[in-house]
């Protein structure tokens, strides 16, 4: 049985694009035309004896605008051999031109292009694809070998975007409560404390409810706490979580409470009063919340 | 100036058909609810000199106000925190009648909650800003604390932990509300009462609450119209006079989420309204010949129990076990249906049983009611009134 690898192996070595011969002869209009848009001013183009610039070996041969026959050639069965398999976009990846002599006005150009590989299936940052790596051959009109061209394209299957990540909802940060969020970053759990009469306080806030102090530090807490009563949420779901869905009040050992999540356990497995831990979960690049976990039995 | 209690009466309701896909703009439910109210009331549009809604109202009193011909205003004022303004609503229009500064005062709620915006789906995704409402949910949704069945649901379990009530002690408010439901017309769940076991075998929502255990979204309006006494003796219904209306937030409040009191198995901004209705009335708990509790969540309805004086700390599932709260009880419940079974209009509908159940004329009558304590959101800061005949 013929498989698909094999069906593209046969291609190697096959005449890709028949010779062909160039629609006009070498001429000085079009290398004039040629050099003004790219504005190169070497003056052996357009001398006494002008040389065509070697940049435009291909332009000799390219097809013009008019429609062609895009059903026949050996070319377009590759391509279709090719979308069967996947591979339905392409971009050329490397041109080496090699030249045997000038080509100056007059020539009379013609291309032939041949397979030499298609490669096995690559991973790219494209998405997965093969390597083609053609030779065009592009001769005088007496046969003779003016230059080649190592052709190579990658046809490749489009990766599928990924699934854009769906992220925790993001805290709401504002003056009160940055530097809570801040610190979660570095993976330290702080309690704000009144800086006069030391009462700590979870949710922070701007002023103390005890003496009505606006000035307040943090402390950190040790990560050590209780739990003081959970939730096993199943519906609705939001993307960003797995369900069902451990969220806890934590009462640390510093007598303030939080809302997080439990890790580590099964909702079968929880009891209020627990001991737990804390454990920090880099939710993504911009979010680091603590959570909680069982305190293990033999770290007593 | 002397005391509110019994110089202002609710003397009109009316409100939309309660439905998952009402069709028309909330502004249009609001409308329709109002203009039913004042008709109820035996008053005309041009009568009405204030109005009162929540904060969460979509429709400001200037558009209702201009579409139902309603002229000049007095008096305008909302009520903040969701549910927990129903009664409020109507403690504003009290006051205001009782100050002088309006005779006849609108309170209205009106929303497409079941086809517009559910609030069940939760806090994850609302667009967001950094003022200290919004900074507030930094402390749960990114933990994935974001639906209100969840906000209940921490204090569900702790107050089973501290009081060893269990899952069948809620279901049994559920299936209460339903029966009460069952045979009321205008109820969602008019002709489908429910069991302890349906209730047991429906799916988890946020353990320990079952689907069972929370209301329904409903798109619907209600609206009442207060007056004072001297007014209502004039208009056609039986007036339902505001005996007590109270508003409170507790120590240490926070938006459904308080959870960092000393204790959170109870719900101390209940207990402020309790003791404030109790004071205004001169009435006391035994008084009280029906309830409509607040039952967004059936957990919720047994610390109010606590919190008002019907029972003590920690004997409400006993209480509701034993059949206090059965129509032949010492306190029947949520004759309408509760939010669980008629509607979930943010507690409006319940204040208008309550009225209905001074009137005599709730499809579940229990007998005359000479007082009704109507509570409103539970977990937000709140409000309560007692209706009474008197
Ligand atoms: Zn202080």
């Amino acid at each position: 049985m013929t498989t698909y690898d094999d069906r593209l192996a046969a291609f190697s070595g096959r005449v890709l694009v028949e010779r062909r011969p160039a629609p006009d002869p070498v001429n000085v209009p079009m290398i004039r035309q040629w050099v003004e848009a790219m504005g190169d001013a070497n003056p052996r183009y357009l001398g006494e004896q002008p040389v065509a610039p070697a940049s435009m070996m291909q332009a000799w041969t390219m097809r013009g605008y008019a429609p062609t026959d895009a059903s026949a050639g050996a070319f377009e069965e590759l391509v279709a051999l090719l979308e069967e398999g996947g591979y339905t976009s392409v971009v050329a990846t490397d041109s080496e031109l090699d030249f045997h002599r000038e080509v100056v006005p007059g020539d009379h150009l013609s291309v032939e292009e041949v397979v030499e590989s298609i490669s096995a299936e690559k991973r790219t940052g494209l998405g997965a694809g093969r390597f083609v790596s053609t030779l065009k051959t592009y001769r005088d009109s007496a046969d003779e070998v003016v230059a080649t061209q190592r052709w190579r394209t990658l046809r490749f299957r489009p990766a599928e975007p990924a699934p854009e990540a769906v992220l925790r909802p993001r805290p709401a940060i504002n003056l009160d409560n940055e530097f809570w969020f801040t610190a979660a970053r570095e993976e330290r759990l702080v309690v704000q404390r009144c800086a006069d009469c030391k009462a700590l306080r979870h949710p922070p806030g701007p002023c103390c409810p005890d003496c009505t102090s606006f000035a307040w530090d943090t402390v950190e807490a040790s990560g050590r706490g209780t739990l003081y009563s959970y939730v096993v949420a199943h519906h609705p779901r939001h993307p960003a979580f797995d369900y069902p869905l451990l969220i806890a009040v934590v009462e640390l050992d510093e007598g303030t409470r939080l809302i997080t999540n439990l890790t580590g356990a099964t909702a079968d497995e929880l009891t209020v009063g627990m001991a737990l831990e804390v454990e920090w979960l880099r939710a993504d690049a911009d979010l680091t919340l603590p959570v909680f976990r069982p305190v293990r039995p033999r770290e007593h | 100036m002397g005391s509110l209690s019994g110089q202002t009466a609710i003397i009109g309701i009316g409100a939309t058909e309660f439905s998952k896909a009402s069709g028309r703009s909330e502004l249009q439910l609001a409308c329709e609810a109002v203009v039913a109210a004042i008709a109820d009331a035996g008053l005309r549009p041009g009568d009405v000199d204030g109005m009162v809604t929540f904060t969460a109202e979509s429709s400001a009193e200037i558009h209702v106000a201009r579409n139902t011909g309603i002229g000049d205003l007095s008096f305008f004022s909302r009520v903040p925190h969701g549910g927990g303004a129903a009664c409020g609503t109507v403690a504003h229009a009290a006051a205001a009648i009782h100050a002088g500064l309006a005779e006849v005062v609108v309170c209205w709620r009106a929303f497409n909650e079941r086809s517009g915006e559910r609030y069940g789906l939760g806090q994850a995704s609302r667009p967001m800003d950094t003022n200290a409402d919004r900074a507030a949910y930094s402390w749960m949704t990114p933990f994935g604390l974001s639906t209100p069945a969840q906000w209940v649901a921490m204090f569900a379990r702790r107050y089973m932990h501290e009081y060893g009530a269990t899952s069948e002690d809620f279901g049994r408010v559920a299936v209460l509300d339903r029966a009460r439901a069952a045979t009321n017309p205008k109820a969602w769940f008019h002709g489908r009462p429910i069991t302890l076991e349906e209730h047991q075998a429906s799916r988890w929502i946020a353990e320990p609450l079952h689907l069972l255990d929370c209301c329904q979204e409903t798109d619907g309006g209600q609206a009442l119209v207060v007056v004072s006494a001297a007014r209502a003796k004039d208009l056609p219904h039986v007036p339902a006079y505001v005996v007590g209306a109270a508003q409170a937030s507790g120590r240490d409040q926070h938006m459904m989420t308080s959870y960092y009191r000393p204790t959170i198995s109870g719900i101390p901004e209940m207990g402020l309204v309790g003791d404030q209705l109790w004071a205004q009335s001169g009435l006391r708990p035994a008084d009280m010949q029906a309830a409509v509790l607040y039952d967004h969540f059936t957990p919720f309805v047994l610390p109010q129990l606590e919190e008002l004086g019907f029972c003590g700390r920690g004997e409400a599932a006993s209480f509701v076990a034993d059949g206090h709260l059965e129509l032949d009880g010492s306190l029947p419940l949520n004759t309408h249906g509760g939010q669980l079974g008629e509607a979930y209009l943010h507690g409006m509908n319940g204040i208008a049983e309550g009225v209905r159940l001074v009137r005599g004329a709730s499809v579940n009558q229990p007998g005359d009611v000479g007082n009704v304590v109507v509570t409103a959101g539970t977990g937000v800061p709140t409000s309560a009134l007692v209706l009474g005949a008197r």
